[in-house]
């Protein structure tokens, strides 16, 4: 029942999407297609969390008569799904209430609404998908709807790049993961998921498909070093899409992955869980060191996904390595963990990115050195990205935080681990995951600072409108979830509990039952945590704080300059900008990473020359991984190009010699 | 009736805290003060300071917008709760499951993530400059920190304050991992309430301070709530340095009314002790370079580091 009615909803999807292609110019086609886009999401919003919280292990399955002929194309939801499923829904709802109010703005809209529907219908798919070539499928038309949205706006500088590299590495992941399939499919062809399921693979198959799986669903999510196009991408799109394909878009590929590492393969060998742990502490520290080196707000939030995916990637990679050791109760809770980041990360990412949209429509501006004090022009936007902000860098009583609570809380149980590598890994990848954690903070501190605090650095930031009324309302409906997930984390817990089970057969304690609402991740006298009560006592001490002082403190306030002790400047460009700000972390940090150096130049005394400073950084997965690739095509492609103007007789030639060649290879074969 | 009663000690605690803060600073100033051959001010200077302080009216800067106002309650609320979660002079309060010892990390990260930001609202030039050093060093000390945790819990098998505290009561022995952990929170703990050689609490020669320039603009009873969260900052890291390495006379639940009166009297001793050591240490070292930071927050998490890795060989032999 569920399942259909999913498949309905992602063909009113897809039907609107080819409705909107002759009717997209027509005044009321925006708020038609978002309006649509928001109800389908909704209803199935709604079905896949019933079925997530009636958490039954019974899975349907459907199959319809298209795709391969010899196949059909299958489709099924259980637990797993059905969680993914409400992340993508969920994730869809909000953007389109924000692009009933975004999509007003958009210059061209005939490039976005026919594809914006086709995108959320592909999401839904892939996540539905029970066979190989109907997920081989959608993802592909999830990347190529996505690839149609960045492409938007392709006149602008930068952006037909991004959509360029974008599509390459969209090849390379689904070719990735055609041979992935290949593999699990076998020689005998059965690419429906049950066959694959009751197939035992050997060692060496299964270490293959999990690094094809790790560049096939990896690039697409954004791991270090397949990362380089997701901060091009996704900041070129539309904001709503932008936020879609940060929040959304890559928890479909963590679902590839899952789907097929937990699901498909079977049991894990144990140094899966060195190295996929290893790959997200990287990824999560390398994101972030890079978006604090970023001052167009958009692309550092692009960055951001980057490191929230490494530690997506560590709590897999957990889970894993506690699988392999027959530890269930371990890897439940490092799988719960990974996959309540999974939503957190969708809600808060897509907060931001909204608040990003509407500080985009106000001021034209994306580059954070020309904002500044939005706070006294868009108060509202500003409280709801200042929530996500801290929910993002992990701080109590958000929901991020209690998400990478769970997380060290499964790092903590490493040192039951019987390899000696593990346990010398795991504790370090918990330094890696505090240093991106600190550092995110930093980050949000300058991304919210620079840019809604201060005073106006640019006319466009001075003039600055609140925006609409639907952005708003989307922004506020994620607002609220982030603080309802942050101090209500146990309900959410125990709605991944049949997820857990369904993949490692075991789940964390049931969190309901807990007296005071708090969260046990293993036993009490382990560990517990309770968002509600550290909330309501921040609450109730800002409260009796403020009703002191208000009774006997002093009430009077004066309006003078600022102090800046003794010298106010009335310039406002004397602020601290973002490069300012990131700069202590730029030589502690950047130095090493990226290869930083600074180069100042002071005139001499006396000279009223300004000085300059220029600061060069390198871009190292580029420099060493991408630039000698794209140099060997190139180099072959000129060395090919030779043979374009030759003559009919070399032709003939080259024929001839091809043709004796496979004929010999043809004669030995036998 | 016992929840009763170890909600009226749970009470106790967030007063407790909350009155002897200012007398910490207070006491820590004198000695330093006593060191240098000075008179210093009175042992009870900083509670007239912040009478002061409440008494007077605010200066607000006009480019000042409603975070700069609602920062500093948020403040000292966070920092006031993370100080009453630690045990001082009782373990296993009611609340005290509330939060382990990563969630009082973090609590602290959030009324650093505020001030922070409050010290960019203005936006001049000296706010900027405090914020941007202060989440330099944060980014280091938070991580070392946390390996810290990450030594404890794995020698108590817990990250619940109260029951590290239960377990270091206990015949735990000498260990090199503790030394090592001792040594890495104290470094933090130094860090984190911009004491010398990080910051000087002392200072308003301009471009040396971390804490002092984020709050530059702040005047009144902001500036007092600010104080006090500083204050309270302070007694929480000796709290939890003396709760986890000097846990003897912690009070149990349910041991009755002597063992808390005991419990108290130990935790003034432990903190006058932790007080006149940061004095001394204070005032035999000078201050270090801003840039030379990193390089002595490296050095503690390298130790926390150390230590969860000897714990692991230590546990072989």
């Amino acid at each position: 029942m569920a399942l259909e009615v999913l498949l309905w909803c992602v063909a009113v999807l897809l039907g609107t999407g080819v409705a909107a292609v002759p009717a997209a110019t027509h005044r009321l086609a925006t708020s038609l297609v978002y309006g649509l886009a928001i109800g389908v999401s909704a209803i199935a919003l709604a079905t896949a969390g019933v079925v997530l919280l009636a958490g039954g292990p019974v899975a349907s399955t459907l199959k319809l008569p298209i795709g391969l002929p010899w196949l059909g194309a299958h489709f099924r939801i259980d637990t797993l799904a059905a969680f993914f499923l409400v992340v993508v829904n969920l994730g869809s709802v909000t953007a389109s209430l924000f692009g009933l109010g975004y999509g007003r703005h958009e210059e061209t809209p005939a490039r976005v609404l026919p594809f914006y529907p086709a995108f959320l219908a592909a999401m839904n798919l892939v996540v539905l998908a029970d066979d190989a070539f109907t997920f081989l499928f959608t993802w592909e038309l999830m990347s190529l709807s996505s690839w149609a949205l960045v492409m938007a706006q392709h006149r602008r500088p930068g952006n037909a790049e991004a959509g360029y590299i974008y599509l390459l590495m969209a090849s390379l992941g689904t070719l990735a993961l055609l041979f992935a399939f290949g593999l699990l499919a076998g020689a005998s062809g059965g690419y429906a998921f049950d066959a694959i399921r009751a197939t035992a693979f050997s060692g060496h198959v299964s270490a293959i498909v999990l690094a094809l799986a790790l560049i096939g669903a990896g690039s697409k999510a954004g791991l270090v070093p397949l990362h380089v196009w997701l901060p091009l991408a996704h900041p070129a799109a539309p904001s709503h899409v932008s936020a879609l394909m940060s929040g959304v878009m890559t928890k479909v590929a963590v679902y590839g992955f899952v789907r097929i590492v937990f699901d498909l393969l079977g049991p894990p060998s144990w140094w899966w869980g060195a190295l996929v742990p290893l790959l997200g502490g990287v990824t999560a520290v390398m994101g972030v060191l890079y978006a604090l080196m970023q001052h167009d707000l958009k692309r550092l939030l692009a960055y951001h996904t980057v490191e929230n995916i490494g530690i997506i990637f560590i709590g897999l990679g957990l889970a894993l390595a506690f699988e392999a050791n027959q530890m269930p109760a371990a890897a439940a809770l490092a799988l719960t963990a990974a996959l309540f980041h999974v939503f957190n990360h969708s809600v808060f990412k897509s907060l931001l990115f909204f608040g990003a949209g509407a500080v985009l429509t106000a001021t034209g501006e994306r580059d954070m050195e020309r904002l500044g004090g939005l706070i006294h022009r868009m108060p509202l936007t500003a409280f709801v990205f200042l929530v996500g902000s801290a929910a993002i860098s992990a701080l109590p009583p958000f929901n991020g935080f209690v998400s990478e609570w769970l997380t060290f809380q499964a790092i903590l149980l490493s040192p039951a681990l019987p390899q000696w590598s593990l346990k010398f890994l795991v504790p370090a990848i918990g330094a890696l995951l505090a240093l991106s954690a600190a550092l995110a903070a930093a980050c949000f501190v300058k991304a919210f600072g620079v840019t809604f605090l201060g005073r106006p650095r640019t006319p466009a930031a001075q003039e600055a409108k609140e925006t609409d009324r639907w952005s708003l309302a989307a922004m506020f409906v994620l607002a609220a979830l982030c603080l309802l997930a942050g101090i209500l984390p146990g309900h959410f817990i125990d709605a991944l509990a049949p997820v857990a089970q369904a993949l490692t057969g075991e789940n964390v304690p049931r969190q309901e039952q807990l007296s005071w609402l708090m969260i046990v991740p293993i036993a009490e006298s382990r560990s517990s945590y309770n968002g509600l009560l550290l909330f309501a006592f921040i609450a109730l001490a800002a409260w009796s704080a403020t009703g002191v002082i208000h009774r006997w403190a002093s009430a009077a306030t004066r309006r003078s300059p600022p102090w800046d002790c003794g010298y106010p400047d009335a310039s406002p460009l004397t602020q601290y900008t973002a490069g300012s700000f990131t700069q202590p972390i730029r030589r502690v940090f950047g130095s090493v990473v990226f290869r930083a150096r600074e180069e100042l130049r002071m005139p001499p005394p006396g000279d009223t020359q300004a000085a300059t400073l220029r600061v060069r950084m390198r871009d190292l997965p580029w420099d060493v991984l991408y630039a000698p690739i794209a140099g060997l095509v190139g180099f072959a492609a000129d060395q090919l190009n030779k043979v374009q103007s030759l003559t009919v007789r070399a032709y003939l030639t080259l024929v001839f010699g091809a043709l004796v060649i496979l004929l010999m290879v043809l004669g030995i074969w036998q | 009736m016992a929840i009763v009663l170890d909600a009226v000690v749970q009470l106790g605690q967030l007063l407790v805290v909350l009155l002897l803060a200012p007398l910490l600073t207070g006491y820590v100033r004198m000695v330093k003060a006593r060191l240098l051959r000075r008179q210093g001010p009175p042992l009870v200077q900083p509670y007239r300071d912040l009478l002061r302080l409440l008494r007077k009216e605010v200066v607000l800067a006009h480019s000042a917008s409603w975070l700069f106002r609602v920062a500093p309650y948020l403040i000292f609320a966070t920092t006031w709760v993370a100080a009453a979660l630690v045990p001082t002079f009782a373990a296993g309060l009611v609340f005290s499951y509330a939060a382990d010892m990563i969630a009082i990390v973090a609590l602290l990260g959030s009324a650093r993530f505020m001030l922070a930001l409050a010290g960019l609202d203005v936006g001049t030039s000296f706010g900027g400059i405090g914020s941007s050093r202060e989440m330099m060093i944060a980014s280091l000390a938070e991580p070392a920190m946390l390996m810290v945790v990450f030594t404890l819990s794995l020698l108590a098998g817990s990250t619940q304050l109260s029951s590290i505290a239960v377990f270091m009561q206990g015949p735990v022995g000498l260990r090199v991992s503790l030394a090592l952990a001792l040594v890495g929170l104290v470094m933090v703990a130094i860090a984190e309430n911009a004491r010398i050689p990080i910051d000087n609490p002392a200072t308003h020669l301009e471009l040396t301070m971390v804490h002092e320039a984020m709050i530059l603009e702040y005047s009144g009873r902001h500036l007092a709530l600010i104080e006090a969260a500083s204050y309270l900052k302070l007694l929480l890291y000796l709290s939890v340095i003396a709760c986890v390495f000097v846990p003897w006379g912690i009070a149990v639940s349910g041991q009755g009314f002597a063992a808390y009166l005991i419990g108290l009297t130990l935790y003034l001793v432990k903190l006058s002790g932790g007080g006149l050591l940061l004095a001394v240490f204070e005032t035999a070292i000078a201050k270090m370079r801003v840039f030379r930071v990193p390089d002595f927050l490296g050095a503690a998490l390298m130790l926390g580091l150390l230590a969860t890795l000897l714990l692991f060989v230590s546990r072989v032999a």
